[in-house]
């Protein structure tokens, strides 16, 4: 089984646009949301949720104050300053480490786990998808996306797919190490400016890290073309396969706006050229096995 | 006063907003980049830094000259970073939150701590305005802790602009608490609307005042004027979408510098930022 993860470094680059176009494009896939804080393939895809579950993440310390002798010990003992003068723990401080809870000497505290967000299977006009959604300012997002990448594999399986197309998050931290780590090869896309490069750059380096093998597309690569040269020597120097450019067009917004990838919208040098970019994807992969 | 420079979605420009608003208010003023995962504000800035120095986390070091392998670490740790195993103790620094229990918990006091790097915190200056930024160590999944040090730089007496990551998850919140003003940055498009929604309940989790800037206001559609109508939410400025900005950010080129009016415009939102903060 072959599982392809879009990633930026940089956000708002067109992952998404770029995963919802590889959807239409891909045959016999299963498509995972892995954006789980800020998940908008969906959007285009328009999912029919089949099946949904609660994300059960870490635990939340809290005093019950009936029981609590305000002896103070936890303030002293807790390194995230999480306990207000008042003995009510501020649930967005509490890291979830049980400290406190270990310590309390009348066992005042109470340690429940948090349902962090939700997580489903959902069908689509282009297959079956598993994305999520993490709760406002919860934690654990790289269990999540793990969650996800491990639900898109089991539904692979059951359905005889080889391909998943994961849509990954920005930045180079937690969920974005959990969509990486044990894929067959990651995509980025950039764009042609300054930023687009050095975030290229940090996130290169994470997949090279992880040992990942490594393809790279420049999107919106006419609106500073000097810029997709040093992205397109920078790749090679890195050998970073780069299989694309895609024009600038603002098509793509008004595809978005119609709740459609821009392939599906409309069939001009934007969707030549991701059409482009997956069939070299799609070789690259099979190449590998 | 504290601004955090915000958005649910990636690229609808906080860097370019928190840069530029830095060099037009006349002095007096920080610029913190907290998307240690990928900052770019010293892109825009080319600040001259003069201090840099390495964040490091707490995380447990065992002594075995001490430790009689009873196991109370393993079972105190919620996130597996110590275990026991018979004669063995295996700890796991990555995945350490650095909450100490383990060394409080060892009864014979064998658990020491020692600093596991997450990255780098520089310091320096463009200008008149002084700047701090994090960078996460590549292969560092955590990090909270990181942009916590860069906002222990924040001068109570100053104007400190913060220049968030995006999402809405445990960075995000990190980098906006404590903040007297949040600016959330989004587009006028089905991504840029469902991601500032997402954005606005995290700003009122924490209760932080806070408007919007719709950038690239005349691509898409107008759902998020009238959610933001809807809502109450004030539109504290609208930048069209110009060619001319798109080539200076794509160089590294400050928006003031090709447009100087809007100095005046990033001035005039100050104002109003005080009003309603």
């Amino acid at each position: 089984m072959k599982e392809l993860t879009i990633i930026s470094g940089k956000g708002g680059t067109g992952k998404t646009s770029v995963v919802a176009s590889f959807a239409a494009l891909a045959e016999n896939k299963v498509l995972a949301d892995a954006d789980v804080d800020a998940a908008d393939l969906h959007l285009i895809l328009a999912p029919e949720i089949m099946h949904e579950e609660d994300f059960r993440g870490g635990r939340t310390a809290q005093i019950d104050l009936e029981k609590c002798i305000e002896c103070g010990e936890c303030l002293d003992y807790c390194q995230f300053n999480a306990i207000g003068p008042d003995f009510v723990i501020n649930k967005i401080d509490c890291e979830g480490c049980g400290v406190c809870v270990h310590f309390c000497p009348v066992e005042a505290i109470d340690f429940p786990q948090n349902i962090c967000g939700k997580w489903y299977i959902s069908e689509t006009r282009f297959g079956p998808m598993v994305h999520a959604r993490l709760g406002i300012a919860e934690e654990n997002s790289g269990l999540l996306v793990s969650l996800v990448r491990n639900q898109a594999k089991v539904l692979a399986e059951d359905r005889g797919f080889e391909t998943i197309v994961v849509d990954g998050p920005p930045g180079i931290g937690c969920p974005v190490i959990a969509s990486i780590t044990g894929t067959s090869a990651v995509l980025i896309v950039t764009e042609p400016t300054l930023s687009g490069l050095h975030d290229l750059e940090r996130v290169g380096g994470l997949a090279d890290h992880f040992k990942i093998p490594t393809l790279a597309c420049v999107n919106k690569f006419d609106l500073n073309e000097d810029m997709s040269n040093q992205i397109a020597d920078y790749c090679a120097q890195q050998q970073i396969a780069l299989v694309g450019r895609i024009p600038y067009d603002t098509a793509v917004t008004h595809a978005m706006v119609a709740g459609k990838s821009i392939v599906e919208f409309a069939d001009g040098d934007v969707s030549k050229a991701i059409k482009g970019i997956w069939d070299r994807v799609e070789q690259y992969l099979k190449d590998e096995s | 006063m504290i601004i955090c420079i915000a958005s649910g979605k990636g690229g609808t420009g906080k860097t370019t907003i928190a840069t530029n608003l830095a060099v037009s208010l006349n002095g007096n003023v920080q610029l913190l980049d907290c998307d240690v995962e990928e900052p770019n504000a010293h892109l825009f800035m080319k600040p001259k830094i003069d201090h840099t120095e390495v964040v490091t986390a707490p995380v447990p070091e065992v002594d075995f000259d001490k430790c009689d392998f009873c196991g109370a670490c393993g079972e105190i740790c919620q996130f597996s970073a110590i275990t026991v195993i018979g004669k063995k103790v295996l700890t796991f620094p990555e995945l350490c939150h650095s909450c100490k229990g383990c060394m409080m918990v060892c009864p014979k006091e064998a658990i020491t701590e020692k600093g596991r790097p997450l990255g780098e915190l520089e310091t320096g200056t463009s200008g008149s305005v002084e700047f701090f930024h994090g960078l996460l160590r590549v292969g560092e999944a955590m990090s909270p802790p990181l942009i916590q040090r860069v906002k222990e730089h924040i001068d109570p007496g100053k104007i400190a602009i913060i220049d968030a990551p995006p999402g809405t998850s445990c960075p995000v919140i990190v980098a906006l608490k404590g903040a007297d003003f949040a600016i959330l940055v989004t587009e006028p498009t089905p991504f840029g609307l469902h991601d500032l929604k997402l954005a606005v309940g995290g700003v009122r989790i924490l209760g932080i005042p806070f408007g919007i800037i719709v950038n690239r206001c005349d691509v898409g559609d107008d759902r998020v004027t009238a959610y933001a109508a809807e809502e109450g939410i004030p539109i504290l400025m609208e930048i069209p979408n110009d060619r001319k900005i798109a080539e200076a950010y794509s160089r590294g080129i400050m928006m003031v510098d090709v447009l100087p009016e809007m100095k005046n415009r990033f001035r005039d939102m100050y104002e109003k930022i005080k009003e309603l903060s």
